[in-house]
């Protein structure tokens, strides 16, 4: 998939919750999105993209969801199975 | 004429707690408080002789053949617009009634053509009923006096006929057309014997009328007549059924003679429409025996290939072979289906097994993902079901409506007819529409506010009615404090508060005047009943789910739910999207709104189905389209969904469609999306199903086949033997166990069986131990989810704006007489109404650009270029421009882009920048368009349809 549009659309979810006053529960929206809504394809494409700094103009509310509920987005799990 | 075998009273019902005791013709009988002397007598078995009476419609007194004697009372009272009182003893028949009523139908016939032999009405005619029934042997008066037998007969509709020497000026039609439709087309015109009842001064065609066939329904001659009747002749039997149009879910009695349909009457007893339907429903049903069905299956390598007709055991073994191989070479992801909401719950539910039990994964969605996906997610978040709160008949109770993003006259009609009335009672009505809809002004009826907001700002809109709320002391707080989540509440409020949501700020945001706003937000937070109707203007942004979050914050703030008269209701777009969403078509859901993630969910079925049931989200639609373009998905099994028409931006869908191995559709017709197929199995109508639909007020209602399917198997069946086909036999022998297993596994369909549909008409759910005969208004003590939940819903405007290339914004929409892509309303008379998708521009806009009416324009997005024809009017504001996507060649979503809501991909349908100019050709989407048609209809088989669409 193309990833510019993963990035907007993982950007349109920031969009909602950066909203919530606290950060933690905003990057708990996120991440559990992510993880409930995104067929598994799409949400590895995003985490691989961004270990390979590819995601430009990605939010940084996606970014510290990725990297802070990288294991609920991308379970090892699911990567390995 | 009313459906045949059916029991008329004569006047309404009436509900009170208070009884009355009478007697007639010697039978006591206990009545409500307020019931006629008609309707009592007929509760003792005696039907009193009538002819401008009739259970619909109110009392009007006019015929007066209905007189009856009442004890200690002087003259012969009409029974129709007398009350009972206690103790009344009434007589029905005597000596002196009798040459009464007789001397009044005498002259009645005395100018009535005498051909009932050759009328179209013999045999359910209620003037030559009555005209036995009072034993009218003469008129003495002869036939050669003044009379209107000449009168010239109104063929101009397309399905029914008015022939005024038959009218007896009873007044029903014209009150119909008042009281049940709420259009005012028909009047009397002239006093005494120049009394003529009309469509103003023009044909029916040409006048007002919306066909809905009310007025025929209640002609009690053949004055008004379906054609269809005409032609047919009067039916041997009725079957009952529902509608396969709209989300109203209306119920009809389809009168046939043999396995043909003669006509479609709205049932009376149909827990939605109360006998009430609209020009599509009760007339626009051709479709189903239309040449262009396909009735054998057909398999192509390719689809640049000539089609073959095969067997329906070559055609499973094929598909099934296909699908295999793609996922052999692909993996079990790499196929999935799209489900349709033009189906049964049980043919939906079946599809969904298919791809979690077969395929084993669980790439399966819906076209709800492209209308009311965001309603499921807003409201399952703040409510704690993904479904409306109230039952239709609510909206009798509502005091103040607000009306959002939704334009019932045209795609709910019927239930539109229901707000009119209410509104004619005296509740209000706020409009919140780019579009002045017709509801804003129509007859007897005046929205209190029509807050006309830009294209793409209704959050700001919602936030702002809010915010007038929340600082003005308007909040109902013991609501708020006894049924929601405290701490949520709080946040939401200091959010909603704060001046960047006041209508001030926003008024230049929205383009609504900010007094407007508040005075909108006091009239709907003070009323005693609030009620919100909304729809796809609502769903259909990149803040759908945003939007529909917003109105439950509303809701719930005002303490507008919980109760008749009040709630969040989505009105849906299609028959059965609420039900096709209920039986888990979401790629993250099983039926019955539970995630894929909870394993408990997941064992249940597992138990059932005896196969794994994978635990990640699968594939939406958009994202089929996308991993297609990708090369990880080739496989897709599409169940009466047409997405190459009804999907946005269609490059992409088609690019998409080409780049699959094997697209199987199953339709009634070659589809755009069949023309990119491999595999076409043919589908069944609606004529020819068993089984349920649930419609925008979770009434799960019963659809009976009143003919066998064209093709030989039903929808259910085709899917069970393709399963079969690829080793998972679903040996199912009637659509009520596919029901029975649905009941086994979702809480609120526990107590739902054919056998209490049947008994009770229809259920809503939730239907279970809790509530054994279903669930009318939910969220009564408290929310599904226990307590509310407000969110905050900060305003993000769209990305897609107007700019200097792009300076205007299509929004897109229904038409009344077409219905969604059309391919069952276009195969109908209904085309003489709407042959073509037009673009509604503003004159100012017009006059910038040179264009007149009537004249071609091209309407270029960022994404493509279509051309249609301008429909100057101020019914849009200058900015903004507006379409239907009734017609493939249309093009309407060439121009559509790919945004979509953030939570949800439902696209952003409704808010596309354009520019419009001149155009003196079709666009080059358009030319590739045609070619196409006649390549596809080059490669169908000789003896077939040579009509693709």
């Amino acid at each position: 998939m193309k990833i510019e549009k993963l990035v907007m659309m993982a950007n349109a979810i920031a969009a909602f919750f950066e909203a919530e006053p606290d950060r933690e529960i905003a990057i708990d929206g996120v991440s559990s999105h992510l993880r409930r809504f995104w067929d598994p394809r799409m949400r590895r494409q995003l985490v691989e993209s961004v270990d390979a700094g590819q995601c430009e103009g990605l939010n940084a509310l996606v970014r510290a969801a990725l990297s802070e509920r990288r294991e609920q987005i991308w379970p090892s799990a699911t990567a390995s199975g | 004429m009313y459906s045949i075998h059916e029991n008329d009273p004569g006047t309404p019902i009436r509900i009170s707690t208070k009884r009355v005791v009478v007697t007639v013709d010697g039978t006591t009988v206990n009545v409500p408080e307020g019931t006629s002397v008609m309707r009592a007598a007929s509760l003792a078995g005696v039907n009193v002789p009538k002819l401008c009476a009739t259970d619909q419609l109110e009392a009007f007194g006019s015929c007066r053949l209905c007189l009856v004697e009442i004890e200690g009372r002087r003259g012969y009272p009409a029974s129709c617009t007398t009350l009972v009182e206690p103790g009344m003893k009434i007589r029905t028949q005597s000596p002196e009634l009798a040459k009464l009523r007789r001397g009044v139908m005498e002259l009645y016939i005395s100018d009535h053509p005498l051909d009932c032999l050759t009328c179209a009405a013999n045999g359910n005619c209620e003037l030559q009923e009555m005209a036995g029934k009072v034993g009218l042997r003469e008129v003495r008066y002869g036939y050669d006096g003044e009379n209107h037998l000449n009168a010239d007969k109104d063929t101009s509709n397309p399905y029914f006929s008015f022939d005024p020497s038959k009218c007896i000026v009873c007044s029903r039609c014209v009150r119909a057309c008042e009281e049940t439709q709420g259009t005012f087309a028909l009047t009397v015109l002239g006093r005494g014997f120049d009394s003529k009842v009309a469509p103003g001064t023009t044909s029916f065609l040409e006048s007002e009328c919306v066909s809905c066939g009310a007025c025929v329904q209640a002609c009690p001659t053949a004055t008004l007549m379906e054609k269809s009747l005409e032609d047919g002749g009067q039916p041997d039997h009725v079957v009952a059924t529902t509608c396969a149009y709209c989300g109203v879910g209306c119920s009809f009695r389809a009168e046939m003679k043999g396995s043909e349909v003669v006509r479609m009457v709205p049932d009376k007893q149909g827990g939605a429409n109360h006998g009430h339907s609209c020009v599509k429903g009760r007339f626009a049903w051709g479709y189903a025996t239309h040449p262009d069905r396909i009735t054998t299956p057909m398999i192509r390598a390719s689809i640049d290939d000539p089609w073959r007709e095969v067997s329906w055991d070559e055609a499973f073994a094929h598909t099934a072979s296909e699908l295999r191989r793609i996922q052999s070479k692909y993996g079990d992801g790499a196929i999935g289906a799209i489900t349709s909401s033009r189906c049964t719950n049980e043919e939906t539910y079946l599809v969904q097994k298919l791809v979690r039990a077969v395929f084993r994964n669980n790439n399966v969605d819906t076209c709800a993902r492209v209308c009311h996906s965001p309603t499921g997610y807003g409201l399952k978040a703040t409510l704690g079901e993904s479904a409306g709160t109230q039952n239709f008949d609510s909206v009798d109770h509502a005091d103040v409506m607000i009306v959002i993003g939704a334009n019932p006259t045209d795609a709910h009609p019927v239930f539109a007819s229901r707000m009119k009335k209410r509104l004619r009672e005296g509740a209000q009505l706020i409009v919140v529409d780019p579009r002045r809809i017709d509801l804003v002004r129509q007859p007897h009826i005046q929205a209190a506010y029509h807050l006309q907001l830009r294209p793409g700002t209704n959050v700001a809109v919602i936030n702002a009615l809010a915010h007038v709320v929340v600082n003005e002391g308007l909040l109902n707080e013991p609501f708020v404090r006894a049924r929601c989540e405290g701490e949520a509440f709080e946040k939401w409020r200091a959010f909603i508060a704060g001046e960047e949501n006041s209508p001030e700020t926003l008024e230049a945001v929205t383009g609504v005047p900010a007094a407007h706003v508040r005075a909108a937000a006091r009239l709907y937070a003070k009323a005693g009943n609030g009620a919100i109707y909304y729809g796809l203007g609502v769903t259909e942004h990149s803040q759908g789910s945003t939007m529909v979050i917003g109105i439950a914050n509303l809701a719930m703030a005002c303490g507008h739910i919980g109760r008749p008269g009040v709630g969040v209701n989505p009105l849906r777009g299609q028959n059965n999207v609420q039900g096709s969403c209920d039986m888990g078509s979401f790629p993250h859901e099983l039926p019955g709104y539970r995630h894929v993630s909870d394993p408990a969910v997941r064992a249940l079925f597992e138990r059932e189905w005896g196969v794994r049931v994978q635990p990640e989200p699968g594939l939406r639609i958009p994202n089929m389209f996308d991993a297609a373009l990708d090369d990880s998905f080739k496989g897709l099994y599409v169940q009466g969904e047409d997405i190459a028409q009804s999907d946005p931006d269609t490059e992409n869908v088609l690019a998409a469609l080409r780049s699959m191995e094997c697209v199987i559709v199953q339709d009634l017709f070659i589809t755009e999306t069949a023309k990119y197929a491999h595999v076409f199995l043919p589908g069944a109508s609606f004529l020819e199903k068993d089984g349920t639909f649930t419609n925008a007020e979770r009434r799960i209602n019963r659809v009976r086949k009143v003919k066998p399917p064209l093709a030989g198997l039903a929808d259910w069946e085709v899917t069970a033997r393709l399963a079969a086909a690829m080793g998972v036999p679903m040996p199912y022998t009637h659509p009520s166990e596919i029901m029975d297993e649905i009941a086994r596994l979702t809480p609120t369909f526990t107590g739902v069986s054919y056998e209490k549909l049947d008994r009770l008409g229809s259920i809503q759910w939730p239907c279970n131990d809790q509530a054994p005969e279903g669930t009318p208004v939910m969220h009564m003590q408290q929310f599904v989810r226990g307590k509310g939940k407000f969110a905050v819903t900060r305003y993000v405007p769209t990305t897609e704006r107007a700019n200097r290339e792009f300076p205007l914004l299509l929004t897109t929409g229904r038409i009344l007489t077409q219905y969604n892509v059309g391919a069952q309303t276009r195969r109908t008379a209904n085309m003489i109404w709407h042959d073509e998708d037009v673009l509604e521009i503003h004159p100012h806009d017009a006059e910038q650009r040179g264009i007149r009416e009537g004249e071609r324009v091209e309407i270029r997005s960022r994404i493509g270029a279509t051309v249609m024809r301008a429909l100057l009017t101020e019914r849009v504001q200058p900015g903004v421009v507006y379409t239907t996507f009734h017609h493939p060649e249309s093009g309407a979503n060439v121009v559509t882009t790919e945004n979509s809501d953030w939570a949800t991909n439902c696209p952003e349908y409704k808010v596309t920048a354009v520019q419009v100019r001149k155009s003196d050709s079709r666009s080059q989407w358009q030319r590739e368009f045609d070619a196409v048609a006649v390549e596809q209809a080059g490669l169908l088989p000789r003896h077939g349809s040579d009509t693709a669409e």
